[in-house]
């Protein structure tokens, strides 16, 4: 079954979305959205070093990408520089330092619009290993964390004091963030990955009243993403990366207009 | 650590700095099962901050804390909730603890908002969400509560239904309370302790005894000093001081 490109294609994509839902709703409520992108960004040396050394893509990433959220938070208790000088200055460094280090490495062909944008038909079967396995992971982390990350999201002085340990689930989801770029870098690439992040829930919060219903609704609108984007890819031959997100877009602006229906309606 | 097991928190010569300038320091304070503390004094004096310290939210603090329960409500002074959550009065129930319907009806009832349970936090006036934050902290069932000016912005006559609920719960669940509260006649006449702060503190004891000092008198002038007498003076007809806190 997993023969077909397609087929492995369309399953990567699902299990990504899976993550991305409550992942994402969390990167919207705690705007996080330039920290994604910057772990993103941070990827491409991920990769680069995963090629130079031979080693494993995914773990390469989350390695680096985990390292990077570790001197920001450094960075912030050094430096009087404000979250997102610092945020910009880590994103575009790690990147450049990325490329000159692709720059080096002459011997190996490499495909960067694939790592900017996601080549997502390129999928192996051991990729859907990486996805599935460390999706379900990371939901289930996310699942344990889940009280103390959502009351200290919700506020952070009622979370410490009624003892979730708000800094501990902050760290953790932290690792969660650079594990879902890592094992999402190959389908929707390292540009990209954010808007599958934050596209989705932003699209779920303007149909929502409650955090569980956003999450739903993420995660429904990350899946029908995927099918759209992946279909409309193979149909009119477009990058599947971006026809994704294209997907995601066209979603958003369906539940901009259904808010407005509904404005018009009380009216 | 501490042998009477109905201290629930105990600091001891605490303090807090930020950016070199003390915000409060050496204060000692201790809160038992079924005692209502309370501190007051002008803003700025570090009232929140003390709460703070008692609740463990402030870290690199001066001195020591001892929490001796982990079944803590808390009602903050501010509390900004960002409205990129869609959040119900009921997700924010349930938010530090899951409980059962019964238990988030009832308290929504006693602090009367049950009317609200399903609307957006978002759409709530100040004084809905003040008895919203007060339902939280009471449901569950705490044996510590740190109310930090609880009724604020709650309409007058609700303001003594809310102090009434307060001395109440404090009976019932036999917990003990920190109190931040500004006005001096609830202080008074449901006090068992009072702590007067101006970054340090200036005095405490009991509300008599505090109403009588001097620098209490120098921080809040002669006024204030006579409300409490005035308490003093009617302490030995307890139902008067009920309906006239009822008639205020």
């Amino acid at each position: 079954m997993f023969d077909d490109f397609f087929i492995r294609a369309l399953v990567a994509g699902l299990g990504v979305a899976f993550v991305t839902g409550p992942l994402g709703c969390f990167v919207v409520w705690r705007r996080l959205s330039y920290f994604g992108d910057t772990l993103a960004h941070s990827a491409l040396l991920g990769v680069t070093i995963a090629y130079s050394l031979e080693f494993n893509i995914a773990l390469s990433v989350f390695i680096v990408s985990s390292l990077i959220a570790l001197i920001l938070v450094q960075l912030q208790n050094r430096t009087n520089l404000p979250g997102d000088a610092l945020l910009g200055l880590l994103a575009h460094s790690s990147l450049a330092v990325g490329l000159v280090v692709i720059g080096f490495l002459t011997f190996i062909r490499f495909d960067v619009m694939g790592l900017l944008f996601g080549d997502i038909l390129a999928v192996t079967v051991d990729d859907l290993y990486i996805i599935w396995i460390g999706g379900a992971l990371i939901l289930l982390i996310l699942r344990l964390i889940w009280k103390g990350l959502f009351a200290s999201t919700v506020n952070y002085e009622l979370a410490e004091a009624e003892g979730l340990n708000p800094d501990r689930a902050k760290a953790i989801f932290t690792i969660l963030m650079a594990a879902i770029i890592a094992i999402s870098i190959k389908m929707v690439g390292l540009l990209l990955i954010t808007g599958m992040l934050i596209i989705p829930a932003a699209m779920a919060r303007n149909i929502s009243d409650s955090p569980q219903k956003m999450i739903i609704y993420s995660i429904i609108g990350g899946l029908l993403s995927v099918i759209i984007g992946l279909f409309s890819s193979l149909e009119f031959n477009t990058p599947s990366g971006p026809s994704i997100i294209a997907a995601a877009l066209f979603l958003f602006v369906i539940s901009l207009f259904k808010i407005k229906q509904m404005i018009k309606l009380k009216n | 650590m501490s042998s009477n097991n109905n201290v629930l928190v105990k600091m001891n010569n605490a303090g807090y700095r930020h950016n070199d300038k003390w915000l409060v320091q050496g204060v000692s304070l201790t809160v038992e099962r079924g005692k209502i503390v309370t501190l007051i004094g002008p803003n700025g004096s570090g009232k929140s901050t003390t709460a703070k310290i008692a609740l463990g939210i402030l870290k690199k603090i001066d001195g020591h804390v001892e929490k001796y329960t982990n079944k803590i409500g808390y009602v903050p002074q501010k509390i900004s909730v960002d409205w990129t959550l869609p959040l119900r009065v009921y997700d924010f129930m349930i938010l530090t603890e899951n409980l059962d319907e019964k238990t988030i009806d009832e308290a929504l009832s006693l602090t009367g908002v049950i009317h609200l349970k399903d609307k957006s936090l978002g759409n709530l006036s100040g004084g809905e969400f003040q008895r919203v934050l007060l339902a939280r902290a009471i449901s569950k069932k705490p044996e510590l509560l740190v109310l930090d000016e609880p009724v604020q912005g709650v309409d007058f006559t609700g303001e003594i239904a809310l102090y009434e609920l307060i001395k109440k719960i404090s009976d019932e669940l036999n917990c003990g309370i920190l109190l931040i509260s500004h006005d001096l006649h609830t202080v008074m006449s449901a006090t068992d302790h009072v702590v007067c702060l101006n970054g340090h503190v200036c005095c405490s004891g009991t509300p008599i005894d505090v109403a009588k000092n001097t620098e209490y008198k120098a921080l809040f002038g002669e006024q204030a000093s006579q409300i409490l007498t005035r308490y003093e003076h009617k302490h030995d007809h307890v139902h008067t001081i009920e309906g006239e806190i009822k008639k205020n």
